[in-house]
């Protein structure tokens, strides 16, 4: 077998829908999150944080804190190390170091509500809040910026000094909040725009909305007298952190030892750190492990969200629908610090149409709102968003269907994107047929109902994984994953290796190791784990293989190439060979005999991950007493390339696009005049229930399997949330007889456009 | 500060723990009894990743006293399953994928373990209902709603007399 991919057929693993190894754990209660884990001596950590959304520290008074009984160790910026430069690789992006440390404990300046200021580690809950009282910070007021466009105001408070915009020359002569303009483009769209038969524009905004994961951020940190350290905690990569809390405590790599515990959803918002730094500076003061949970309100307060984001948008096409040229500037938050997706948001806004001529704008603005971080697919929702609402009204004008619209301009294979790749093993075109022949597509528009469609594209990617391959003596197999399981993953493994050892997937399970068990990684993120991580399990396997027929061989005095593997067995095909098969159990229990234990380690750096498609269709009514959007059916289709475990993939499907239905229709961070954040708890945010949703119906298109995956397999878990927020607004859109460009379309707001 | 002394039954066993008068429920199944299977995503009873009977009703652990708990029979995550069975429960969300990271599913299935208590055969819009204090942002709730259902059906063909 070659490292090829690997039709569909004679799979016999791969494509069935075993139990995760990993289940019963989780139905029985005793899988160990974040917050879960317990040690000897243990305190309790609480971090004192900003009452106001921007303000100078003047003072950190901790004398009284101090002298409180049980309290051991009180820390503010003054204990990190202040070197914490360079950049860490996190997830889909890099991380300034400094910024991450300045936003983990302020440092001179508070710089949104809820940043931390100080932490405390006491021997009890109550006593450790206790001392936050009587950690006395003077803070002189600064005057405040919320939204993004008055944070790029000339006379707008201007929260970094030292903030030149990036991107524009000459550099600009004063600091302001744009930390940087992004320009992208091609073809003449002047030219476009003056050629076209019809233009279509628009102006959109979204608000800021949090990953929502229900597992608050939890971490456990152990110093150790010789300054090795060991940290237990929720996080989509125990590389990342590892690698952040060395940079911000200036404390090698290998002193540093992080224990993935299982977590309880991310969605890129666990690719940071919060709170490990924090813990373990305590530790370091006082030699005693700290476990610090957040609270729910913490949680909203000083974690995530994804931007809100101001949009324009402007539309060329021929009259008959093809679009020539386009037009887009986007506006996103970046909460305090800068990195906003903004250059995500252009690279992918019209990633799924074949397009000549575009020019694109993007701008990152701080304000004065928590940091922004990943949250699936970042930056994407809200630029397709606008541009699917904009090929909606296109449709309308044109009265063309919406599908037939989407085919005639669909990328397909070969096409430059605007960012200079080239498209390859796209099934767009195929989503877009399947949709268009789906029951839902095919049933009529319900009474007093209304049907969105909207289309969506995510990069996907690979990068640096390590996985082990070890056969137990009993020949048996235990998968070493390096990447936490946020949602089916040990699954996965599993199964692509009981398929190249040709074993049943009952005898190989999986574990995810600690950062000195297995060789480094880089997170769960971007959709990477099934396909980089699953290529070095697959690589390992293969090795195994090779091993398992060089011992067969050697057992039998026969040369390797007369040796067959195939379900689990050796056999050896020389017909002058009179000797019987041997199965993985029978060569794993004399290994001793043939050179040792069966075990191989790969570590890769994965190329070639696909792009992944999704095509959405939602049909929904509105009550017009209140306001209120029920979506009553919903169907999503995407391009996955092959799917290893189809049911995991069909609820990364489902999730994404509860979140998106909650993003266009719910979710929103909501700040009052003094800057102050008014809804952070989950009863004032308002995420989907169970009782807000339909079934979710799914279709998995596996007409392109990606060639440079073993067995196909593309990303899955971030093009799901692309689509919905415009598949929901065209939909509402239609109800409301006018363009919804805001979102989220709460009641209040579908009530005041329905009544103009 | 001072403790009580609450005497209760978990999961079938009695159980004798210290509560402080503000402690909530949960906090002494976690940290007193160390039964973490019980979750905390919000602490103000919106989430419901800390649901547990008590005395036959559903509530958050997160919202009850500690204190108040003296006397009472609770049943939590860690007694689901009858001695190492996996209640229908508990099988259909792992036959069906119900659970992708798995931190809500505790308080899910002690949810669903509640509704199925009293209602054998549930419509789809009773099970929605029944599970909307019960957040999960993961799966979407397709394939939870669909598990419940099955395992309702599952526990009425048992019952059936043969």
């Amino acid at each position: 077998m070659s490292d090829g991919n690997q039709g569909g057929v004679n799979l016999k693993v791969v494509g069935q829908r075993p139990i995760r190894p990993d289940g019963v754990d989780k139905v029985t209660g005793r899988a160990q999150f974040g917050a879960d884990f317990h040690l000897p001596g243990m305190l309790t950590g609480r971090i004192k944080r900003s009452p106001h959304a921007h303000a100078r520290v003047v003072s950190i008074d901790t004398r009284a804190a101090e002298k409180l009984p049980g309290v051991k160790a009180i820390v503010t910026s003054a204990d990190f190390d202040a070197g914490a430069a360079g950049e860490v690789e996190a997830g889909e992006s890099h991380a300034a170091m400094k910024e991450v440390a300045a936003n983990c404990l302020a440092h001179g300046k508070v710089l949104y509500q809820g940043h931390a200021v100080a932490a405390v580690a006491a021997t009890q809950p109550e006593i450790a809040a206790e001392a936050l009282d009587l950690i006395e910070v003077t803070y002189e007021v600064l005057p405040h910026v919320i939204d993004v466009e008055a944070a790029m105001a000339a006379d707008a408070p201007v929260l970094h000094d030292d903030m030149y915009t990036k991107g524009v020359t000459p550099k600009p002569g004063k600091a302001s909040n744009v930390a940087a303009k992004h320009v992208m483009g091609r073809g003449d769209v002047a030219a476009a725009f003056k050629a076209a038969g019809v233009i279509v524009e628009g102006s959109y905004e979204t608000a800021a909305v949090h990953q929502g994961y229900i597992e608050p951020h939890a971490c456990v940190a152990s110093w150790g007298a010789d300054g090795q350290s060991t940290i237990w905690c929720s996080s989509q990569g125990q590389f990342l952190v590892r690698a952040m809390v060395a940079k911000i405590l200036n404390m090698p790599l290998s002193d540093i030892k992080v224990i993935p515990a299982e977590i309880g959803g991310g969605f890129g918002g666990k690719t940071t750190v919060y709170l490990e730094p924090v813990a373990l500076a305590l530790s370091r003061k006082c030699g005693r492990p700290v476990k610090i949970v957040m609270s729910r309100e913490e949680v909203f307060l000083a974690s995530g969200p994804t931007s809100g984001a101001v949009m324009d948008v402007r539309l060329a096409a021929t009259k008959d629908g093809k679009i020539t040229g386009a037009e887009m500037t986007l506006k996103y938050q970046a909460g305090a610090f800068q990195g906003s997706p903004v250059n995500l948001g252009l690279m992918t806004a019209f990633a799924c149409y074949d397009v000549e001529s575009l020019a694109l704008t993007g701008y990152d603005v701080v304000s004065n709102r928590p940091k922004v971080a990943a949250y699936r697919a970042p930056g994407a929702p809200m630029a397709a968003f606008a541009v699917e609402s904009a090929i909606d009204d296109l449709a309308l004008k044109l009265g063309m269907d919406p599908i037939d619209l989407r085919l005639l301009n669909a990328v397909r294979d070969g096409a430059k994107t605007v960012y200079g790749a080239t498209v390859r093993c796209c099934a767009l075109v195929e989503t877009l047929e399947a949709i268009k022949a789906s029951p839902h597509y095919q049933t009529p528009v319900g009474k007093g109902q209304a049907r969105g469609v909207a289309a969506g594209f995510w990069f996907n990617v690979g990068g640096e994984s390590s996985a082990a391959v070890h056969v137990d003596e009993d020949g048996g197999v235990t998968v070493v994953s390096s990447n936490p399981d946020i949602g089916g993953s040990r699954a996965s493994m599993a199964m692509m290796a009981a398929e190249r050892l040709g074993l049943p997937i009952e005898r190989v399970r999986c574990t995810v190791a600690d950062t000195t068990s297995i060789g480094y990684s880089g997170s769960t993120g971007g959709s990477r784990v099934t396909f980089a991580t699953g290529m070095a399990v697959v690589e390992a396997a293969q090795k195994i293989v090779a091993d398992l027929k060089r011992r067969a061989a050697q057992t039998w005095e026969c040369d390797i190439a007369m040796v067959e593997w195939k379900d689990g067995v050796a056999t050896c095909i020389d017909p002058a060979k009179d000797v019987k098969p041997l199965s993985m159990k029978a060569i794993a229990g004399k290994s001793a005999k043939t050179g040792g234990p069966i075990a191989a380690e790969v570590s890769l750096n994965a190329q070639g991950a696909a792009a992944g498609f999704g095509v959405h269709v939602c049909d929904l009514e509105i009550d017009p007493e209140t306001g209120r959007t029920t979506v009553v059916r919903y169907t999503a289709a995407q391009d996955v390339g092959r799917a290893i475990h189809p049911a995991y993939v069909e609820g990364q499907l489902q999730g994404g696009a509860a979140q998106g239905i909650g993003w266009a229709l719910n979710e929103e961070y909501v700040y009052g005049k003094s800057g102050l954040l008014e809804n952070a708890s989950f009863l004032d945010y308002r995420m989907p229930v169970a009782s807000d949703l339909p079934m979710i119906d799914t279709i998995l298109i596996e007409t392109k399997p990606n060639p440079r995956h073993p067995f196909g397999a593309k990303g899955v878990g971030e093009v799901p949330i692309v689509p919905p927020l415009a598949a929901v607004s065209n939909a509402v859109s239609r109800i409301v007889g006018r363009r919804m460009t805001s979102l989220p379309m709460s009641p209040a707001k579908v009530l005041a456009e329905m009544a103009k | 500060m001072s403790r009580m002394v609450v005497n209760a039954t978990v999961n079938g066993e009695p159980v004798e723990f210290l509560a402080g008068g503000g402690q909530s429920l949960l906090d002494a199944l976690r940290d007193e009894l160390r039964l973490t299977g019980s979750k905390e995503g919000c602490g103000t009873g919106d989430c419901g990743a800390c649901s547990v009977i008590v005395d036959g009703r559903l509530v958050c652990a997160c919202l009850m006293l500690a204190p108040e708990a003296e006397g009472t029979r609770i049943e939590t995550i860690e007694g689901l399953a009858d001695n190492g069975h996996l209640h229908p429960l508990q099988h259909q969300f792992l036959e069906q994928a119900a659970l992708q990271c798995g931190f809500c599913t505790p308080g899910l299935l002690m949810a669903s373990k509640a509704l199925l208590d009293r209602n054998a055969d549930p419509t789809e819009s009773e099970v929605r209902y029944w599970l909307a204090g019960n957040m999960c942002r993961c799966t979407g709730y397709d394939k939870v709603v669909r598990a419940v259902m099955d395992a309702a059906a599952d526990l009425r063909q048992a019952e059936k007399p043969r």
